[in-house]
């Protein structure tokens, strides 16, 4: 599935003092089968963006082409862009409404006009993905923890089954265990299915973990899309919006201005350690 | 969607009628919303005509955006409007058919209707457009604390109003989020009947209530855990002091009330029925 961005530009109330520009001229293209990292300070346009990809916010103005099509022409079906383009919102937890779980997770599913046994496999499929043990699935989801509420809600949008699942900020307030759980399965699934996954997040770490593409906003503008170690060399320009490199670039940047023979592409904590062990024997043999 | 309901917001501008005291604005409105009731004649509409536009060009807040309050009460009015029209049977019929019934005195209590509930929204919301909801509690406590001598708990009540107030906004951002989070999951909120219609209401309110309680418990918990304990030996950091702008304000408002009163009540002046 491709999704094609041209010359985007929103303004929330426009017309009113409340006018804000969100959006500012963005171009960009999503192929099939990608983990893009979306990066950017608090009101930088992220989950602005990310609304516009199934069709939730009209743009003020330029086009949204998927597969070709245009989604803003007149009688476009934005409920089977919906069906495609599943979206996960921040603390997706809070529209969380049925008696059961598994009802709650059902309701995508149903909504895309499946039986109730398709639903509830679907359903099964998607809360055993995000590791919420069985017992819980009769519950209510109010009974549950913030951390398994999270997992539930999640599954809520894997159940429908999207060519492109985006996440905003699908980790915030969970635990660090909780964190890497969610995420593993998240990249385990998308390598699995070759869905694309577009995540936006705060960390840098996770980015660099998980994404291999990495898209930077800052005020409404796109500053840059590339490969997460080719963004983060750039990474005295991030300091300057606020955002930062892994901390792991900045010990390699640094031990290599210290004269120490490492690469300073290292992203990840595994790669910075193998780079650095590879920098020792090499000075251990000479 | 959701953002569009502008009614009781407040909207930031500079303007003479942003700076002035609450407690002028609460009285003055509720003055102007009783001068509406006090004539039923084309000069006094024209005056109070007059005087709202000249008011909602000093406060500076866009007509339009005003406009836009109106659209909530819409069907209020139509329902006003057809019952006027219909019901009241005096005068000279001007038109009947089948059940149908116009008559000269339903068509002038349907037209003057309409313009006062108008009149009346406009009025009012250009009051919560030019005063934060602090400023407003503050006013309204100020003005009741009489009352707190037969024991009525008016700063509790304020403060009851001014946190009502304040989760307007947060209510209808929050509707909007969820509406837009089940709308993704394939939720269909707008196609069907008016069963169909509250039906697929649900996923949204349960969320939203649950959020409205959590809200709630957040919030009284910061305030004790701030030692919130009432209003008793409270005290304010800008105290409310009436200034010279807001004497003249009174005045101007005496002015309008009597120059409608009496130009509504003794000035002759009829086009066909009205």
């Amino acid at each position: 599935m491709q999704i094609k961005v041209e010359n985007l530009q929103y303004v929330y109330s426009q017309g009113t003092a409340y006018e804000k520009q969100a959006l500012r001229d963005i171009n960009f293209e999503i192929g099939g089968g990608e983990f893009i990292g979306i990066i950017g300070h608090t009101g930088s346009g992220k989950s602005t963006l990310i609304q516009h990809l199934n069709g939730l916010i009209k743009a003020t103005s330029g086009k949204i082409l998927v597969d070709g099509e245009d989604i803003y022409k007149d009688g476009y079906n934005f409920k089977n862009l919906r069906n495609k383009v599943g979206l996960v919102f921040q603390y997706p937890e809070h529209q969380l409404f049925e008696e059961t779980v598994l009802k709650d997770v059902c309701f995508g599913p149903k909504n895309q006009g499946l039986t109730e046994e398709e639903a509830l496999e679907r359903a099964k499929a998607a809360l055993a993905l995000t590791g919420l043990a069985e017992e819980f699935y009769e519950a209510s989801p109010f009974e549950l923890s913030g951390g398994q509420k999270r997992r539930a809600a999640i599954a809520g949008v894997l159940a429908m089954e999207p060519e492109v699942l985006i996440l905003d900020e699908p980790t915030a307030g969970l635990d660090p265990a909780g964190r890497d759980d969610i995420l593993e399965q998240i990249a385990h699934l998308q390598r699995e299915r070759q869905i694309t996954v577009i995540l936006v997040s705060h960390s840098m770490e996770d980015i660099a973990k998980y994404a291999q593409r990495l898209i930077v906003m800052n005020r409404g503008k796109l500053l840059f899309d590339d490969t997460p170690k080719k963004v983060f060399t750039h990474y005295r320009e991030l300091e300057e919006i606020g955002l930062s490199a892994p901390q792991v670039t900045y010990i390699m940047h640094d031990l290599q201005e210290r004269g120490f023979g490492v690469s300073a592409e290292a992203t990840t904590v595994s790669e910075a350690a193998a780079e650095i062990i590879k920098a020792l024997e090499k000075t251990h043999d000479s | 969607m959701i953002r569009d309901i502008t009614i009781g917001q407040y909207y930031p501008a500079r303007s003479i009628l942003h700076r002035l005291d609450p407690r002028v604005k609460l009285v003055c409105t509720f003055l102007y919303l009783i001068s509406l009731f006090l004539f039923k004649s084309i000069p006094g509409y024209v005056v109070a005509t007059i005087f709202l536009v000249s008011i909602i060009k000093l406060s500076k807040v866009p007509f339009s955006y005003i406009m836009k309050g109106l659209r909530p009460i819409l069907m209020l009015l139509m329902i006003t409007v057809i019952f006027n029209l219909f019901l009241t049977r005096e005068g000279d019929v001007l038109f009947s058919k089948w059940i149908f019934t116009v008559t000269a005195g339903g068509l002038r209590n349907a037209v003057y209707m309409a313009v006062r509930l108008i009149y009346l929204i406009l009025g009012s919301s250009l009051m919560t457009f030019t005063t934060t909801p602090n400023e407003l509690t503050d006013g309204i406590e100020k003005l009741f604390k009489p009352l707190q001598k037969i024991k009525l708990p008016v700063h509790e009540m304020a403060m009851i109003m001014s946190i009502a107030l304040r989760f307007i906004p947060i209510l209808l951002e929050e509707t909007d989020k969820i509406m837009k989070a089940q709308i993704a999951r394939g939720a269909d909120l707008e196609s069907g009947n008016i069963i169909q219609k509250a039906k697929a209401m649900v996923p949204v309110l349960v969320p939203l209530f649950i959020s409205a309680f959590r809200r709630a418990s957040d919030l009284a918990m910061a305030m004790e855990a701030r030692c919130y304990h009432g209003g008793e030996g409270r005290t304010k950091m800008k105290p409310l002091r009436y200034k010279k702008r807001d004497y003249l304000a009174y005045g101007v408002m005496i002015f309008y009330v009597t120059a409608v009163f009496f130009i509504g009540r003794y000035v002759p002046f009829k086009i066909w029925i009205f």
